[in-house]
This record gives structure tokens, sequence and C-alpha cells, in this order.
């Protein structure tokens, strides 16, 4: 499961084009949030785009996704549309969960992304639930679930890990290790730093994965994909990445030193993946112009959309605590 | 068939409607610790995995957020699991998924997605199990927004809501008590699916309202036919959904009676008990004679010998006295 995807000019076009856009919205985000467009937590994903674009690149619409509070580039690239994501940061009614969920809710049921998950730790029983759904009713989707290095300290990550494993659930556990809990290093934090060798004790399926290479994240995964689509059970994926920016817009990063920050800025995924594409002749310089052109244009598209979109109405503050159907 | 009633107990009562549900819907499930090869803790599935087998009938580790959270998992992916936890105290251990996730994902999600989740477990005191087997937390739970919470108290109910449940888009949450798993009684055999919202009287009577659910109703109805002979009518109103609550129902009782007794075997301190009492005053404040009475358990965690234990609830005959003094102050 390590063979290198051999890619096409469109294959290398789309990745760059999805990090690109990912990283583009979050400036924005990042901007607004200080234009106070945006209020509460933001959470951004900079530095780790090269895992969501890899890993969503590698999964078919019938699967289901579940992640984590840092949920803008999952959600993107899993094919949420801008424009309801970024009317989502700003808190409105045409936001992909009407606004009531924020930058750490983003809910979509076309691309079945279950959220926005901000308890940490908490997604993974959902998952573990949405790939038994799909094993008992005899479906072909797997559950992907995606989290950080931090709730591997909960209960939850073993409890769920054992489930999926004694019962051999299409599950596909992505720990996204940036070394940081918020503002606690994994050494700090687990006696065990080596997280992939938790999952692999209960005999899952379980590697470790650059995921600063976007092309290794989607190689590992689609191997994972076709181990789990084959009756293999559950495979878990340790992706070694880092935040270049803070926790959340409140954090002043007492914690870390900016000569790490700067040393991992060196191995941005969007500008390595370039650099190579641009040198192995996958990509021309006019493909990264047209590419970040068109990533700008999305997001002022994006931003257009979300002023232009209406608040919800105070009548329908408690519509939805209890609902009338379950949706089909 | 013969549609005679027929003897039956709460438990068979409660095995049966599990049967009903497996049999009428190929999406529901049980899933649980001990549901399958022990035959369930309090022996309700007693049976059931030899009939639906280990598919349908899913024996859990010891993993109760893991489990509660992939039965949300499971609704959300389509299904209709039916989640039993073993005693209230240790869905404690599930909390995050039950009122962080069960109780939010539909709002939070915009009504995008619902969580069409029924979860069964055994409350309350009475077998000396002692103080991690033997709260009421139910009221806990009637606090949070998202959740719907029921008491089956009688045979029909315990056989009819759990139908009712599977078939609400939200997450409802089933109290069994211990208590009342041996209560013996005659059910039509056409016994079927009953409504799991609004209250019901139980006993109509014109001196006081006594308000209970679960395990207290039996004792509560023991009470009203002890204060029978004293010439004292109390009408018995059991509760049935504790969230939401059926105000109507309460406040017509009320109306009609004067005088109010809250009988809950959860503790007083900001529990259920408070809950009605306060809706009471500010509903029907003009319509008593009386301050709104409440007998609820002792403030204690739940004592092992049975003297101390039966004295930490409200009993029949503690019922009695307290409605008694209501009634005819001294």
């Amino acid at each position: 499961m390590t063979a290198k995807p051999r890619l096409t000019h469109e294959h290398a076009r789309r990745l760059l084009g999805q990090m690109m856009r990912i990283r583009v919205f979050e400036e924005r985000c990042a901007e607004l949030y200080t234009q106070q467009k945006i209020r509460g937590f933001l959470h951004l994903y900079i530095g780790e785009e090269a895992n969501a674009v890899g890993i969503m690149e590698a999964l078919a619409p019938h699967d289901s996704v579940v992640a984590t509070y840092r949920d803008h580039g999952h959600a993107l690239a899993r094919g949420v549309a801008m424009g309801p994501a970024m009317a989502e940061m700003y808190g409105k009614a045409g936001g992909s969960s009407r606004g009531r969920g924020g930058s750490m809710h983003i809910f979509d049921r076309p691309t079945r992304f279950y959220g926005g998950n901000a308890i940490v730790g908490g997604g993974l029983p959902l998952a573990v639930g949405l790939a038994l759904a799909e094993k008992m009713a005899k479906r072909p989707g797997i559950a992907v679930c995606l989290f950080g290095e931090g709730a591997v300290a909960e209960g939850e990550f073993h409890e769920s890990l054992n489930l999926a494993a004694l019962w051999k659930l299409p599950v596909l556990f992505v720990c996204e290790n940036n070394l940081y809990a918020m503002g606690s290093a994994v050494e700090r934090t687990e006696s065990e730093t080596d997280i992939h060798l938790k999952a692999a004790a209960y005999r899952l399926n379980s590697r470790r994965v650059d995921g600063m290479d976007v092309v290794a994240v989607e190689a590992a995964t689609r191997g994972a994909v076709e181990h789990i689509r084959g009756g293999g059970g559950p495979v878990f994926l340790e992706c070694m990445t880092y935040r270049f920016r803070a926790h959340s817009m409140f954090d002043a990063q007492l914690y870390r030193d900016k000569a790490e920050v700067e040393r991992w800025k060196e191995r941005d995924p969007i500008k390595r993946f370039q650099t190579w594409a641009l040198s192995a002749g996958l990509l021309r310089g006019a493909d990264v112009a047209a590419l970040s052109a068109a990533a700008v244009a999305e997001v002022d598209a994006a931003v257009a959309f979300a002023e232009a979109s209406p608040w919800e109405p105070l009548s329908d503050l408690e519509k939805y605590v209890l609902m009338d159907e379950v949706p089909v | 068939m013969s549609t005679a009633p027929r003897k039956t107990t709460y438990r068979e009562a409660a095995r049966e409607a599990i049967r009903e549900a497996m049999l009428r819907d190929p999406r529901v499930f049980l899933m649980g610790e001990d549901v399958g090869r022990y035959g369930g803790c309090y022996a309700v599935s007693k049976g059931l995995l030899q009939e639906f087998g280990e598919e349908r009938i899913r024996d859990t580790p010891l993993s109760e957020s893991a489990f509660v959270g992939a039965g949300i998992g499971a609704a959300l992916g389509g299904m209709r699991p039916i989640v039993e936890v073993m005693s209230v105290n240790f869905s404690l251990l599930a909390l995050d998924q039950i009122v962080n996730n069960a109780a939010t994902i539909p709002h939070m999600s915009g009504g995008q997605f619902a969580v069409p989740l029924v979860m069964r477990m055994p409350t309350g005191s009475g077998r000396q199990v002692a103080a991690q087997h033997s709260h009421s937390l139910e009221g806990w739970y009637a606090h949070i927004p998202g959740l719907k919470i029921v008491a089956p108290a009688t045979l029909e109910d315990v056989r009819g809501m759990l139908w009712t449940a599977l078939e609400d888009p939200n997450p409802v949450l089933i109290f069994e008590h211990v208590q009342l798993y041996n209560m013996e009684g005659e059910l039509s055999p056409a016994a079927g699916p009953v409504p799991i919202a609004g209250a019901a009287i139980r006993r109509p009577g014109r001196d006081l309202s006594i308000i209970t659910y679960g395990g207290s109703l039996p004792k509560c109805l023991a009470a009203a036919e002890a204060l029978a002979t004293d010439g004292i009518e109390a009408e018995v109103i059991d509760l049935r959904s504790l969230r939401p609550l059926d105000d109507a129902t309460i406040m017509a009782s009320v109306a009609r009676t004067r005088r109010v007794l809250i009988v809950d075997e959860g503790w007083r301190s900001g529990g259920l008990s408070a809950e009605i009492s306060a809706r009471i005053v500010e509903q029907a404040f003009y319509e008593l004679d009386a301050p709104p009475a409440r007998l609820c358990g002792v403030e204690v965690p739940i004592p092992y010998p049975k003297h101390l234990e039966d004295a930490s609830v409200p009993q029949a005959e503690s019922i009695r006295l307290a409605a008694r003094a209501l009634v005819r102050p001294a």
C-alpha cells in the first residue's frame, strides 16, 4: 500500500487546486476574523492541507466522513460547497448547518459529512456506528474518522479502536498528528509517542505517513480503502503534520519555538507539491497561476454569498431541537 | 390465537416489545453489555440471541461511550438501534455521546440529520446493590433539550412504548425501574404500541393529586388505596414522559383537587420534582389551597442495608402520611 499513484496532469491539477483553495479560504477567514465577521473559535488548518486533500481524493461519494473542529479543510476537500461553508463561518442561514454550528460544526448531508465535532475523541464512536450501519445494511460504504493526536489520550479512542477491530468494521481512522494538543506537546501527554503503535496493539492494520506529502497521503489512503473494502477490517493511518498557525485565534503560542515553526514551513505541502509537479513536468507555470486565480475567485464568491445570506429568523431558534421526521 | 388477557411480567412484556420490533423492522437491532449470551443483566433479552442471531443481538465490550456512540452513528446511518445500558449509573460513562452528540447533532447540523436512537436502561433502588447501581438519574436527562425521556410504569407501557420510541425521529431514553421487572399482571395478546407522550391518570380522585412515575407508581397507588379507607380520595398521575412534561394533564388535575404531592425517587435538590413544582406554581398558583408538597429520595448515595435503603426513597407508607398531612394538616 505504499506504491505512489502515477499522476496525470489532471490529477496533479486537482491535488494542487484543492490545497490552494483551502489555503486561500482560510487566509481569508483569518482576515474576516479580525474584521469580526467571523466570531467564536476559529481553528485554522494551514500547513495540514495535504492530509484532507490526499484522503478525500481516495474516497467514494457513498463513504461517510467524521471530522473535528478543525474542519474547514476536510469539508472543502470532501466537496462541501464553499459558499455555504463560508456562510457557516458567518453564522448565516445560508450556512451548511444554517449557521447554527459555525466554524467548528460544518455538517453536510449531500457529501455525507457528519461534522465538525468539537469534543476531542467524541467523533470516533460515531464513525464506528456509521461503519456498523454500512456493514449491517450490506452497503459498500466505509466511514472515515479524522482526529488529532490529542484524541489518543481519550478513552473513546481506545474503546472505538477495540470495537472496530473486534467487529471488523469498515472504518478508516486517520490521526492527524500535528504534535500539539492545543498547547501540549505530544511528549508531554503521551507515554508512547508513536501513535500508530497503539492502534497496532488493537490489531488494526496501522502505519505512519508523511502528512506533508499529498501524494503519500493519497497513496496510503487508497491502500487503506482497498484493504477495508476487501473486508480486511479497520485501518489506522498516523499522518505526521504540523499546523503553521496558532491553535485558535486566541493562542499566543508560548509553547513552541518560532524556529520550529519555520523549519516545518520549509515543508509546506503546497509549495512542496507545486515545486515537484513543475520540475516533473506535470504542471506548467500557467497551470499554477490559473489555479491560484481560480481559488481567489471562488473565495471571493463565497464571501459574497455569505455576506448576502440572511440571518436565521429568531422565530426559528428552537427549530430542529426535536425533529418531525428523519430526513432522507 | 386467544385474545383473552394472559398473565405476564414487566420483564416479559419488555422482551416481547423488543421481539416485535425486531420482527417488524429489519433495521432494528439490540446492542449492549451481556444482552446476548448472558441474556441481559435483568434477563430482559433472554432467548433473543437464539431467535435473532449475533448480528442483531449484539454483545458489546464494557465500553459505554463507544457502543452508545456507535448506536448514534448507526442511527445516523439509517439503522434503528436499541442500545441497552446495564444501569443508569453506567450510562454516565456515555454522557458525552448522549448529551454532546445525540442531543445536539440535529440542531447543530441545521436539521440535516436526525438521531432515531432508542436507549433502554434500568434505574432506581430496591435491590440492595448500593450507591453505584441504584440511583434515579432520569431527572438529570430530562434537563437536556433534544432528548425524549420516558418511564414506563405499567405492563401496557413497557410493551407499547418501545415501538413508538423507535418510530420517533429523536433520541428516546427509556428508563425501566428495577423493582418493576418482576411485576405481574395481565396483558392482552393484542397489546401493541402506545403513545410515548402524555401523562395518564391511573386513579381518579378529588382530594389531592399525587404526581409520580416509574417505580414509585405502584407505591403511590397502594398509598391511595390506604388513604381511601381514611376517606381521602387521591388522584394518581403517572407522568409516563419526563421530557416533555404533560403540563395540561397536571394543571387540569391540580385545578380539580387543589392539592398536589409530587413523589420522585430522585433527589430533591435541582430535581424533576422541583421542575414540576415550579410549573404548578407558575401555571396554577391560584388554583391551589396549599403549597405543592414533595416527597423525594433522601439526599444520600443509596446505602446497601435494606432498612437504610428503604428509608432513602419514598415508600407507600411515607407517601400516605405525606398525602394525609397535605389534606388534613395537624
